[in-house]
């Protein structure tokens, strides 16, 4: 197989706090092939932007990688100095963040941020780079862009103003692109038409995406692939189609009774009695096994790790006697 | 926006006018100006000749206006101690002060936004917690006392600058500056330094947490992920959004500066307007304590009108709201 995109292997981060490290997320391991859209599921606190935030480099201090490796087409990024790491976000990673409100700086016009970003990564003329930035609005979907261009953020509504975020994003022609819940704090109405603008256009510009979100609903339609995080690990990663048919982890399996309809937008795990886990007291073994209806006596005691099962890995014990399988023949 | 300018500038006239109340009514109740002007040898006539003379007998509104009328055409009366026009001693004096203010001014806003941004980008460094303690000091020491230390230091220990006065003058017009003197440069040292001081700090520390609560908002996080470089981030985005609330303060700021120069100029014996403020409260020289209030008002007016008008010019969202209100 070539080298994929991205790999993310057995990444580890963690909080310092008073009363020792706080170990957020915890071994985490996925490959991402280049043009393929991952999806990203889980519960609030589950680690799912803590993940997408230390691919691109920008984990908040104090918060760091504890171990763990990060690998773009085969190169290490995750040790990299901040200047070349500096080269590679917006240029080969880009981010769009789940407030377009709040992503645009209130006091810059759409076009000196996209002229801005371009001609960062790119050596382009002031012209040029103007050229460039009409043309992303437009395939964003921003009617009239060459004169829009020149607005301010506040003169655009919210769904518009995570198109331009998402121009922005792919401003210097990125490989990867990392949505963290782009459309959760859009309204209703706008939000299918945003996930479209985001897959077609990272589609367009030949972009693997990680989508972060909350809704398998949107990951049902968008995704290649999925990975179910859970306490900060990978609970279940694999073909989209194969999961949500016949999920094999337990939580999964609750997680798919949860996908929210139109008429109830609920994104609650309300098939699952309990909480996830908080990060100071994970326990031993499996951090499912509180909640699991399958629960046996190894999980409450040795940590499942991913397992290969058919196409996917699963991060559970009911599922050990296939990875023996696979291994004796 | 138009109409939001209009409206401040109507809002400005209005709080003038209101200033002007005050001091014509210092004028009018405070000691009486016939007495004053007579003397001790003075009959009932020569009273009710004087009174009619200076329009003291007229309706209290009519005598406003005339006050205004005067004030406005820089007739701002006589000093009772010195008997020459105010407006002249005060032209003559405003120099002093306004070079020493806008002296003092620049070097608070310049070192109080320098230093702010560096302590706030140096959050943890010993420079930065260095100047941070350091400032504490400059904002609680009283500015008599701060200039009498400096004084201490830089003239009677160093003997680098001079203690008093305003060095050598250079006319030009009806203008004297010493900035053209080298002994003018070195004698507004200090005290520009002792005034300013007070306002550097402040705007440091202002600067310093608008600053670190922008380097934590969403778009600078996204200027981050966009692979801007530090240099861009930190001074075309922090920046920039740092001076929205940093502007109004520092307008006030400014504004005291001049107010309070009347404390330094005393220290320093300056010879400016403050100085003459407190030597005219000494004698109780009426008209000059009136022109000095007027005049401190319509600048600190002046500078509010002009900071707010600077809003329009740094935020977009500003007049788009205000011609939004405006109709
Ligand atoms: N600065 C911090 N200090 C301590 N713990 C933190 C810090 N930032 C995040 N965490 C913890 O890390 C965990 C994972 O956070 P993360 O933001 O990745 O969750 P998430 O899966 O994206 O959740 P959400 O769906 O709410 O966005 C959470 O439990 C959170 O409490
Ligand atoms: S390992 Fe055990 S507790 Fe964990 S999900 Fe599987 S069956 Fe449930
Ligand atoms: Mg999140």
């Amino acid at each position: 197989m070539s080298t994929p995109l991205l790999s993310v292997r057995d990444l580890v981060i963690k909080f310092p706090t008073r009363h020792g490290p706080l170990t957020a997320v915890d071994g985490v391991s996925f490959d991402l092939a280049a043009g393929e859209v991952l999806g990203v599921v889980g519960e609030s606190g589950a680690g799912k932007s803590l993940t997408g935030s230390a691919i691109i480099g920008l984990l908040d201090p104090p918060g760091h990688i504890a171990s763990g490796e990060i690998y773009l087409k085969g190169e290490r990024i995750d040790n990299l100095r901040p200047e070349e790491m500096r080269a590679i976000r917006g240029r080969r990673i880009g981010m769009v963040f789940q407030d377009p409100l709040t992503s645009l700086n209130p006091l810059y016009t759409i076009a000196d941020q996209l002229i801005e970003t371009i001609r960062t990564h790119l050596r382009l003329s002031e012209r040029e780079a103007r050229k460039r930035a009409i043309q992303l609005l437009d395939d964003v979907g921003i009617p009239a862009a060459s004169r829009r261009i020149d607005d301010y953020p506040h003169q655009f509504s919210g769904g518009m103003r995570q198109r331009v975020v998402i121009a922005l994003a792919l401003a210097a022609g990125p490989e990867l692109v990392i949505a963290d819940e782009p459309t959760t704090a859009l309204d209703v109405s706008v939000q299918a038409q945003i996930i479209d603008v985001l897959k077609e256009q990272c589609t367009q510009h030949g972009a693997s995406v990680i989508l972060i979100t909350h809704d398998m609903g949107v990951i049902a339609e968008t995704a290649d692939r999925v990975a179910v995080m859970y306490s900060g690990r990978i609970a279940e990663i694999g073909p989209v189609r194969e999961i949500i048919q016949n999920a094999k982890h337990p939580y999964t399996s609750g997680l798919m009774g949860s996908i929210p309809t139109l008429a109830q937008e609920e994104d609650r795990l309300v098939q699952i009695p309990g909480s996830m886990p908080r990060l100071s007291d994970i326990p031993p073994g499996c951090p499912f096994n509180p909640r699991c209806d399958k629960v046996f006596d190894k999980c409450r005691v040795h940590r499942p790790s991913l397992i290969p099962v058919e196409n996917r890995e699963v991060a559970c014990w009911l599922y050990e006697d296939t990875e023996a399988r696979g291994a004796a023949t | 926006m138009l109409a939001y300018v209009i409206r401040r500038v109507f809002q400005s006239i209005f709080v003038l006018l209101m200033v002007g109340l005050v001091a014509f009514s210092m004028f009018r109740f405070v000691g009486d100006p016939v007495e004053n002007l007579l003397g001790q040898e003075r009959t009932q006539a020569d009273i009710e000749r004087v009174r009619d003379q200076l329009g003291l007998n007229d309706p209290f509104p009519v005598q406003y206006v005339k006050f205004l009328g005067n004030a406005l055409q820089g007739n701002l009366g006589v000093s009772y101690r010195q008997g020459r026009p105010v407006s002249e001693i005060i032209a003559e004096r405003a120099p002093a002060t306004l070079e020493l203010a806008g002296v003092s001014a620049l070097f608070a806003v310049v070192f109080g936004v320098g230093l702010g941004v560096f302590t706030a980008i140096r959050r943890d460094g010993f420079m930065a917690n260095l100047i941070m303690t350091t400032s504490l000091i400059g904002v609680s020491l009283p500015t008599f006392l701060i200039g009498i230390l400096l004084i201490y230091v830089f003239a009677v220990e160093l003997g680098w600058l001079p203690s008093f006065g305003r060095g050598e003058t250079v006319k030009i017009g009806g203008w004297s500056t010493g900035f053209l003197t080298e002994s003018g440069l070195k004698a507004i040292i200090l005290p520009a330094i002792t005034l300013g001081l007070y306002q550097m700090t402040l705007i440091m520390r202002l600067v310093r947490s608008e600053m670190l609560e922008v380097l934590r908002t969403d778009y600078i996080k996204f200027a981050r992920a966009r692979g801007l470089s530090t240099r861009a981030i930190n001074f075309g985005h922090a920046l920039k959004n740092t001076l929205v609330p940093v502007i109004t303060v520092t307008g006030l700021q400014i504004g005291s500066i001049i107010a309070f120069a009347i404390i330094t100029e005393t220290v320093f014996q300056w010879p400016g307007v403050g100085l003459l403020f407190i030597n005219a409260i000494q004698f109780v020289d009426i008209p000059v304590m009136a022109a000095y209030l007027m005049l401190i008002s319509v600048m600190f007016v002046l500078i509010n009108l002009i900071v707010d008008l600077l809003y329009f010019v740094i935020d977009p969202r500003l007049s788009a709201d205000a011609s939004a209100r405006g109709h």
